[in-house]
Formats: C-alpha cells, sequence, structure tokens
C-alpha cells in the first residue's frame, strides 16, 4: 500500500492471480512418482458472493456466468460453514480440472468479481489405498501460489506430508513460502 | 472493474482527512514557534515528548492487550477465528496478524501494533457469543483495514500534538512562577515576563483542545475509512451495518460499571486508538451510529446500482 492510500485510509481490493494454476498439470507427475497420489477427480473453486452481485442470486446463475451448463450434474455448488461458495467440478482427468477451474476464474474476473475469489482446491487420494492418506493442493488466487493440506481428522492435519510434498513439488510449483498462509480448510467439501 | 474501482474511493471522506491532517501540521508550526519563544526548555520539550511518544508507539501492542484482558490464541484454541482471519487475509492479500481474544464480555474488537507486520488482532469473548459468524466476519474485516491503513501509527503521530502541547503549557507554567519570583529587581519589566509567559499557557492550552477535537475528528474519519474497506472487502455492507446495530444495542444493555471500566481505560492512553479501534461508537472517537450507517446503505446501493 502506498504513502497515499495510508494517509487516506484505502485499500485496493487484490486483484487474482491466474498465473500459475496450468503448473498443477507437471506437479501432478511428479507427485504420482514421489508419492502415488492421483487426482481424486474433484475440484473446487472458493468464492465469497458479494450484495449487488445479481448475476450470482440463483445456482443456475452461478453456472451460466461461469461458463457452466446449468443442467451439468459434474458442476455443483455449495455453501461452507464460513459462507463462502464452492463450485465443486467432477472430471476424472486432472488437466481438464484444471482448464475448467480457470475458465471458470477467468470468467469471474472479466465480470469484475476477482477481488472476490480466495482459493481453487485439488483432490489427490493415494492409488493404492491406504497410502499417504488424502491430499489437497490449494492455489491461493491473490498469492499465486499453491500449498498442500493433508486433513487426518476434524481439526488435525498431517503437517509432517504436507512438509514433504512441499520439498517434492517446491521445482514443479511456486509453493506459498509464508507458511502461516497454509490456511486450514476443515470440512472442505472437494473430495 | 468497472463495480470495484467505483467504490473504492470516497473522495468527500478523503477532502475532509486531508484538512483535518493539514490542520494538525499547521498546529506544530504554531507549537513550534511558541517553544522558541520559550527558549530553554526546548531540548527538554522535545526529549520528553519524543520519548513518550516512542514508549507508546513500541508497546501500545502490549499495552492494549494488557489493559483488555486480551491473550494471543492459536489455532488450535480458536479455530473458527482464525479461520475467518485467514480467509480475509488471503482475500485481502496482506499479511495475517496475530490473533487475540479477550475474555471480556462487551462485545467489542480491537486492532492495535505498529505496522501490518507487527499487528495483533482481538475479538472480545462477548463479541464472539453474541454475533453470527457472518457478522464477526465483518467486524474483524474492519479491525483489519484499521491495520491495513496503519491506524495506530496515524493515530499516535496525531495525538504527539496534544501530547507537545500539554508539555509545553506546564513547562510554560513552571517558567512563568519561577520567572515571576526570581526577577524582583525591574517590577515594571517582570511583570511583563509574567503576563507574557502567561499568555503562552493560555494559548498551549487552547492549542491541547483544538488539538484535543482535531484527533478526535480524525479518529472518527479513520473509522469511517475502516468501515467502507471493511465492508469493500466483504462484499456486504449491509452485515457490518447489522453487526454495528447488534453491537451497541447489546452495548446499551449492559451495566453501568461495566461501561465506566472500559471508559476509564481509554482515557487512560494517549491516542483512542491505543485502546483499541473499538467497533462500539460509544466513544467520541468513534462517529454516531447513523453516519456509520448512512455511510454503508449508501456502499450498499453503489454496489447494487
Amino acid at each position: 500500500m502506498g504513502l497515499r492510500d495510508t494517509i487516506f485510509g484505502r485499500t485496493k481490493q487484490a486483484a487474482p492471480n491466474l498465473d500459475n494454476l496450468f503448473a498443477l498439470t507437471q506437479a501432478a507427475i511428479t507427485l504420482q512418482a514421489e508419492l502415488d497420489m492421483v487426482t481424486s477427480g474433484q475440484a473446487g473453486l472458493c468464492f465469497k458472493a458479494g450484495s449487488g452481485e445479481g448475476t450470482l442470486t440463483t445456482d443456475a446463475d452461478i453456472k451460466e456466468l461461469l461458463d457452466f451448463d446449468a443442467t451439468n450434474d459434474k458442476v455443483t455448488l455449495t455453501k461452507d460453514d464460513l459462507g463462502f461458495e464452492w463450485l465443486i467440478v467432477h472430471d476424472p482427468d486432472l488437466e481438464s480440472l484444471v482448464t475448467r477451474i480457470h475458465a471458470a476464474d477467468t470468467s469471474m474476473v472479466e465480470h469484475g468479481l476477482g477481488p472476490r475469489l480466495l482459493c481453487a482446491v485439488f483432490g489427490f487420494v493415494p492409488k493404492t489405498p491406504p497410502g499417504e492418506g488424502d491430499l489437497r493442493l490449494v492455489y491461493l488466487m491473490k498469492q499465486g501460489t499453491f500449498y498442500p493440506f493433508a486433513p487426518t481428522g476434524p481439526t488435525q492435519r498431517n503437517n509432517e506430508l504436507e512438509l514433504r510434498v512441499r520439498s517434492f513439488l517446491s521445482t514443479d510449483l511456486p509453493m506459498e513460502k509464508d507458511l502461516s498462509r497454509w490456511m486450514a480448510l476443515w470440512n472442505v467439501p472437494v473430495n | 472493474m468497472a463495480t470495484s474501482s467505483k467504490i473504492e474511493t470516497d473522495h468527500k471522506l478523503n477532502v475532509r482527512m486531508f484538512f483535518t491532517g493539514l490542520a494538525l501540521v499547521a498546529l506544530y508550526a504554531i507549537i513550534v514557534s511558541v517553544m522558541i519563544s520559550l527558549g530553554v526548555s526546548l531540548v527538554l520539550v522535545i526529549v520528553i515528548a519524543g520519548a513518550l511518544l516512542f514508549s507508546q508507539y513500541y508497546f501500545s501492542d502490549k499495552i492494549a492487550m494488557f489493559s483488555m484482558h486480551a491473550h494471543e490464541v492459536t489455532p488450535e484454541q480458536e479455530p473458527k477465528l482464525h479461520q475467518i482471519v485467514d480467509r480475509l487475509c488471503l482475500l485481502a492479500d496482506m499479511p495475517k496478524p496475530r490473533v487475540g481474544v479477550s475474555e471480556m464480555d462487551i462485545p467489542n474488537a480491537f486492532a492495535t501494533g505498529l505496522n501490518p507486520n507487527a499487528a495483533v488482532i482481538c475479538a472480545t469473548r462477548g463479541l464472539m457469543q453474541r454475533l453470527p459468524d457472518e457478522e464477526l466476519e465483518a467486524v474483524l474485516a474492519h479491525e483489519l483495514s484499521h491495520v491495513a491503513h496503519r491506524d495506530v501509527a496515524i493515530m499516535t503521530i496525531a495525538s504527539g500534538v496534544g501530547i507537545l502541547a500539554g508539555l509545553i503549557s506546564r513547562i510554560a507554567l513552571f517558567g512563568a512562577a519561577f520567572g515571576g519570583g526570581g526577577r524582583g529587581g525591574g517590577r515594571n519589566g517582570g511583570q511583563n515576563i509574567v503576563l507574557l509567559e502567561l499568555a503562552t499557557v493560555v494559548l498551549s492550552i487552547v492549542i491541547y483542545v483544538i488539538a484535543y477535537l482535531l484527533t478526535m475528528a480524525l479518529s472518527r474519519y479513520r473509522e469511517l475509512a475502516a468501515d467502507r474497506s471493511g465492508a469493500i472487502l466483504i462484499g456486504k455492507p449491509s452485515v457490518l451495518a447489522s453487526a454495528l446495530v447488534h453491537v451497541t444495542g447489546d452495548m446499551g444493555r449492559i451495566p453501568r460499571n461495566d461501561l465506566r471500566k472500559t471508559e476509564g481505560m481509554n482515557a487512560f492512553f494517549f491516542a483512542p486508538a491505543l485502546a483499541g479501534n473499538t467497533v462500539a461508537s460509544l466513544f467520541s472517537t468513534h462517529p454516531s451510529l447513523e453516519v456509520r450507517l448512512n455511510q454503508l446503505a449508501q456502499l450498499e446501493k453503489q454496489l447494487n446500482g
């Protein structure tokens, strides 16, 4: 924030950074080689709906805005316990999951809703269960960075696995360096 | 991004804030000239005022946390509070401040700390118990805006004028007493000096009052600015408005001695902002509920328009 903004007490809304999203497909190969993990076939886009966004009043409106067929049952919408909207995409292929999340992001930005985007979450599961347990890779929209999230219970996470994932993927992905930003997403609706 | 750029600035608010700041700077100039007229005490005044401001600046977070009976909490202790702050900070792309809870029952929240990297954001137990999650989020967004706007630093600097003026009036008072007793020889000359120094005292007190009023005015503008940024961050001005109504409505129902306790704490600090950028508009450091609700209603209209 500049000096003028400080003096006048203003904050600029943060714009999302979508550039690094596609790096995920390369990282998925590493993830499978190192940890035997594959996509769970689900990805989610998390955003906060504001007032006055008349285009977002119904679920069908949102799907249409995000260039999805309103009747497409592979896309679902839910609201989490903190009031954030989740757009969940189902697709067995990781590359098309990434493409669809990116398309949804882009159309949010085109409609001036970029500041409302929080993160995108991609689910990963062990190819041969039980393996390492479930893992999510979270893409922080404003920061343009990834971090791993491995919940093992209602409010427990496997930090050891998360740190291992970071070391495996740090060459493929821009990983979030500030660990305090590795926010916990309990009850994340993406499996 | 037509919708967002339209709501990001309120020019009237900017202009008022600018002139308040300008008036404070002008006061600094007057004070400096008064200090020069006093001569000897110049160095002393600067040293004392500097030391006071410095300690206030550096211990502000500890003082505020201590007086509000607040303690820092970990994500394990307060998962929901942390989750809300996490998400707001990521949405706004700002560093996450430390999170604290005050065991007070009065529904309130405050932010303290020098800069966004060393900030603490704190909610009272009463606030967390009374407000629904969405409104708690709105209140925290308001406090995070104070952090982003560096309001603690700004209000500390602004209130420095008041401290300086107070010190000058005191030193001038000593000077007048001392000068009156010591110069018995030339009767007329002594009287003139006493009159001159009495005038300085009166002037200093006037300056102190004006500085105090201006600081209060500046504080109110900063509150409005934080309301605005907070409402834009959560995207729903109406939710912040309803949180304000809830907090002030609850405040009115709390027994008087509790309120007096909080008020006393507020007066303990030089800068109202240090006592916490409180949400409730009970003190004159805050604009009236009506003014704040009007601004939020207007913002809501802009968002819908």
